[in-house]
């Protein structure tokens, strides 16, 4: 070869390649954490993510604010209102007990979102710690630990959290628990992916030479840098754990009633589908809606935090 | 010289980028006779490889546009409709790619990849493509020609791959070979068996050859002419022996003393580093006014280089067949300018004889 | 076989956690001591755990997986009564699923950030998220209430009614078919895309192969690993994961009575479901490595 530093040559669209030449390289001895403020504003330029954000954050403040935005408390009954279809006074209808369904989906955006952020939290703070240690020692903690995810990724989703249901029985907080447990294995595959990749860059072995701890380096730098792909994950994660909370309570296993969970509100609606459409109808269109915005805001992330797409498809079954 | 196989007149690539249209290709004109070798010479980003993907339509649709003439026995490549272009790769030009590991698809047989190619354009059967395809593996040199044929490429080495690519593209007996780079992913013994092996095949096909390379190693063991790319144009052309041993462009002369001499021994001691051309080509979608290599230049001097793009002028004789020309202010006196201010500042002596010897030195 | 194993003992564990006693629901009004005793030595419940996993395990290996507390009948048989109702949904949606996903999928990946691509990424992100039970309704709505064309639930079997069959299968299987055909589709967008920008479709179209034969021979027949994973999860989900589909539309499947099961606290009946999702789930694995063998030469040896 010559001794100019003449690299691989030219790729096909040269003007690309040149793009990229600016990123620090392979010299930076450890890289720099991700950029939040520089995430946000590529993320500002995909329209889809950018608008799916904003009703996010609309439904979230919806979420704290229900009591004062709802035009109705959630169990205000009116037999002379029953099952009035939709109009000014009740804009998405009104149920068999009278009951405003807008105020209903209203309240029950907390319902489901708690019920969401909670499960992803399980399994992401068990998973992440799982996917780390694996993928950090290797060896036989490796394979203990992921052939139990294997296991429990072998049971089918929805199974899986109706038995946990099962055993601990209906509600809010045991189909929060149910989701996580179903979860876990999916943040524990894809954090181990990621450490996997980060293990042997050169900022971890050169801090390991210098005889940093294993706590350290693992919170310093190794899940820093393992981070992007969870993060996406976590959107979205999100989406299904919506999706699945608002499935549990609908087979009557999750939320209760007199509650107003989406879910519960579309089984509910369920038996007057052919004399009032509505009470199924706007529930539902509120899980769509939620769940589609996690899953483009997902997408967005995934876009700008991870390109190589190590993320999996989140419900292993969806 | 008989009429050239391959005519290129004027041919610019603008491609669509995300960061506006990209000048890849400006103004190329170069010609290739039968049985005679043109090396195109540059760096990466140079335009070297579009410009001859650019002539077989392999270019991404929609991103690219060509303009110009491509003339391969006398008809226009750009201008030509899609099946006849279809008709014409194989027949016409084959072409080497780079890397031989990525290049063929590896989830069907060499059979069946070269077998495909030659029944696109003939009308054998499959029994008689096959026992055409085994030939030609023997041709390029491949050991047990017909149980190769049953093998899928991850079998085989990356040398043995290149030599299949190479059946591949001499499968339909074409007029023109291109081969993109079709050296630069192997090992330097590789490397040299691969080139001795497209010299032999040219001299019993007598076809026309378009070599690309970055190494000019390579360009002295196997080019009858060369043509030096940088920025999309060509900054110098002429005969081996006229761009080797007299180097006028200043960027060509960087390139020269960027080799690693191994003819030259130690200085009192002291082993040359090797030199480099400072600094990185421009970007297409940015190309600097005036002379490309301004930006890069160890010379420049002259008040035109900034300001004025250089023609390619033909240097010393014109009397001959294949004049060598340069597209620089600054080659009144190569030899005295290649002494003092080159020499001086790309570090490793001067690119007079000594280093030219040294790449034919390593491959012969 | 490790993990099935380790979900035999999972399967096993899970189910005997749950609380409720199931001798005592089984009897009902009829509860009485002595019958109570009897049903308990006669299902084996008053032998230790680990006992009764291990003559539970060992006769689940000859294909006994016990009898239903419930309704007294073998818990195989129960499952093969519910199995034909699940096959038939689980392949009809798969179908659909490819026949949307594999046309959607390829054409958005040849003119990428087209207006064809846009829409069909936005089509398989509506799929993906809807919640399909709704979906369920809505169609239920239109088509049965509506429209009034098609049967709004139940099942027949194909010998008895082909055209009933048809009827009723047509709902359920384009509503999970479609949420597996989103999810399909963009693996098939993204593994075609992939294919085509690889090398070696340049050195085909090289060769002056016809168009149609390079995107067949060399784009697609790359694509198709991706794709047979994919669709071996889904297939996987679709055997064992639609309850909430088959409730809606009253689908007798294995889904079903996993959920019944539940319900009922039918031990056998849910750690047979169970254990034979988990065997699905690990076959249907099994077969896309085998199929993976066979599409591509790499992995053989």
């Amino acid at each position: 070869m010559t001794g100019a530093p003449v690299p691989p040559p030219d790729a096909p669209v040269a003007g690309q390649g040149d793009a990229k030449g600016t990123s620090p390289g392979p010299t930076a001895l450890r890289p720099a954490r991700p950029r939040w403020r520089e995430t946000l504003g590529l993320l500002a330029r995909n329209p889809t993510a950018a608008v799916a954000s904003l009703v996010l954050v609309g439904i979230v403040l919806m979420a704290i604010f229900d009591e004062t935005l709802a035009p109705q408390g959630p169990s205000e009954v009116s037999v002379q209102d029953r099952l009035q279809s939709p109009s000014w006074a009740h804009p998405f209808g009104t149920d068999d007990l009278g009951r405003d369904i807008l105020s209903r989906v209203i309240l029950g955006a907390g319902v489901s979102l708690r019920v969401g952020f909670l499960a992803v939290g399980i399994a992401l703070v068990i998973g992440t710690l799982i996917g780390l240690l694996a993928g950090f020692y290797g060896r036989w903690v490796d394979d203990v630990l992921m052939r139990v995810m294997d296991m429990l990724f072998a049971f089918p989703a929805v199974l899986l959290a109706i038995a946990v249901l099962a055993v601990r029985g209906p509600g809010s907080g045991n189909t929060a628990l149910a989701i996580g447990i179903v979860y876990i294995p999916i943040f524990a595959r894809v954090t181990r992916a990621s450490v996997l990749g980060v293990r042997e860059e050169v900022y971890v072995r050169a801090s390991r030479s210098v005889g940093a701890s294993d706590f350290r380096l693992l919170t310093r730098h190794v899940l820093p840098n393992a981070a992007p792909p969870i993060i996406v994950q976590t959107s979205i994660s999100l989406a299904f754990a919506v999706l699945a909370e608002a499935a549990l309570s609908f087979l009557g296993l999750g939320t209760q009633p007199p509650n107003p969970s989406w879910g519960l509100m579309l089984a509910e609606g369920r038996g007057f589908i052919d004399i009032a459409w509505w009470l199924a109808f706007f529930p539902g269109m509120a899980i769509f809606l939620t769940v589609l915005c996690f899953n483009l805001l997902g997408d967005g992330l995934r876009d700008v935090l991870d390109p190589r797409q190590r993320t999996l498809m989140a419900g292993g079954g969806r | 010289m008989s009429a050239p196989v391959l005519e290129v007149e004027d041919l610019r690539v603008r491609l669509r980028t995300p960061r506006g249209p990209a000048d890849v290709v400006n103004g190329l004109s170069y010609s290739v006779g039968a049985g005679e070798t043109v090396a195109v010479v540059g760096e990466s980003g140079s335009g070297k490889s579009v410009s001859v993907l650019a002539l077989l339509g392999l270019l991404p649709q929609g991103v690219a546009t060509v303009t110009g003439r491509a003339l391969l026995q006398g008809e226009d490549l750009l201008t030509m409709q899609p099946e006849r272009l279809r008709q014409v790769r194989g027949p016409g030009a084959g072409m080497v790619f780079q890397d031989p590991m990525t290049s063929l698809n590896p989830v069907l047989t060499i059979g069946r990849q070269l077998v495909e190619g030659i029944r696109a354009h003939t009308d054998l059967d499959k029994a008689a493509a096959r026992r055409r395809a085994a030939d030609l593996l023997g041709e390029v040199g491949l050991p047990d020609p017909a149980g190769t044929l049953d093998r899928y490429p991850h079998e085989l080495s990356g040398g043995m791959r290149q030599r299949v690519i190479i059946a591949i593209a001499l499968s339909n007996s074409p007029a023109l070979l291109i081969a993109d780079e079709a050296t630069t992913a192997l090992d330097v013994t590789v490397q040299a068996q691969i080139i001795d092996l497209v010299e032999g095949l040219q001299a019993e096909r007598g076809m026309g050859v378009v070599w690309i390379t970055h190494d000019l190693g390579v360009v002295a063991g196997i080019a009858d002419r060369v043509l030096v790319m940088y920025g999309g144009r060509c900054v110098e052309d002429g005969t081996v022996d006229d761009v080797l041993e007299n180097p006028s462009h200043p960027y060509t002369r960087g390139l020269l003393g960027a080799l690693p001499d191994l003819a030259q021994p130690a200085v009192d001691g002291v082993v040359p580093d090797l030199a480099t051309v400072p600094g990185v080509p421009p970007a297409p979608t940015d190309l600097p006014k005036g002379c490309v290599f301004w930006p890069r230049c160890p010379v420049r001097g002259d008040a035109r280089c900034e300001t004025e793009q250089p023609p390619l002028a033909i240097i010393g004789s014109s009397d001959v067949a294949l004049p060598h020309r340069a597209a620089t202010w600054c080659t009144e006196s190569p030899a005295r300018a290649g002494s003092t201010a080159v020499s001086g500042t790309f570090g490793t002596g001067s690119p007079g004889t000594s280093g030219i010897e040294s790449p034919r030195g390593r491959l012969r | 076989m490790v993990v099935l194993a380790g979900v035999s003992v999972i399967v096993f564990a899970l189910v005997h956690l749950v609380p409720g006693d199931p001798v005592r629901l089984a009897l009902g009004t009829r509860f009485n001591q002595d019958a109570y005793d009897t049903l308990r030595e006669r299902s084996g419940l008053d032998l230790p755990l680990v006992q009764q996993f291990f003559t539970w395990l060992g006769s689940a290996v000859t294909g006994d997986l016990g009898v239903s507390f419930r309704s007294g009948d073998t818990v195989t048989s129960l499952i093969a009564e519910r199995l034909p109702a699940t096959l038939t949904l689980a392949l009809a949606s798969i179908l659909v699923a490819l026949l949307i996903a594999i046309p959607l999928g390829t054409i958005s990946a040849l003119r990428p950030r087209s207006i064809i691509d846009r829409f069909a990424t936005v089509i398989s992100q509506f799929g993906i998220s809807v919640p399909d039970f709704w979906m369920a309704i809505v169609l239920i709505l239109v088509f049965a209430g509506t429209l009034g064309w098609l049967p709004s639930g139940g099942y027949v079997a194909l010998s008895e009614d082909p055209l009933g069959w048809l009827q009723r299968l047509v709902m359920p299987a384009v509503v999970t078919g479609t949420v597996s055909g989103a999810v399909i589709t963009r693996f098939v967008r993204s593994s075609v895309l992939e294919a085509i920008g690889a090398d070696h479709v340049r050195t085909a179209q090289a060769k002056g192969l016809p168009a149609r034969q390079v995107f067949t021979w060399h784009v697609l027949r790359n694509a198709l690993l991706p794709l047979v994973t994919v669709t071996g999860v889904q297939l996987a989900y679709l055997l064992s994961g639609v309850v909430v589909v088959e409730i809606v539309f009253s689908w007798p499947g294995l889904g079903q009575l996993a959920l019944q099961s539940v319900q009922a606290r039918d031990y056998p009946v849910l750690q047979g479901a169970i254990l034979l999702f988990a065997v699905v789930f690990l076959v249907i694995n099994l077969v896309v490595d085998l199929l993976y063998t066979a599409i591509d030469p790499r992995i053989r040896r």
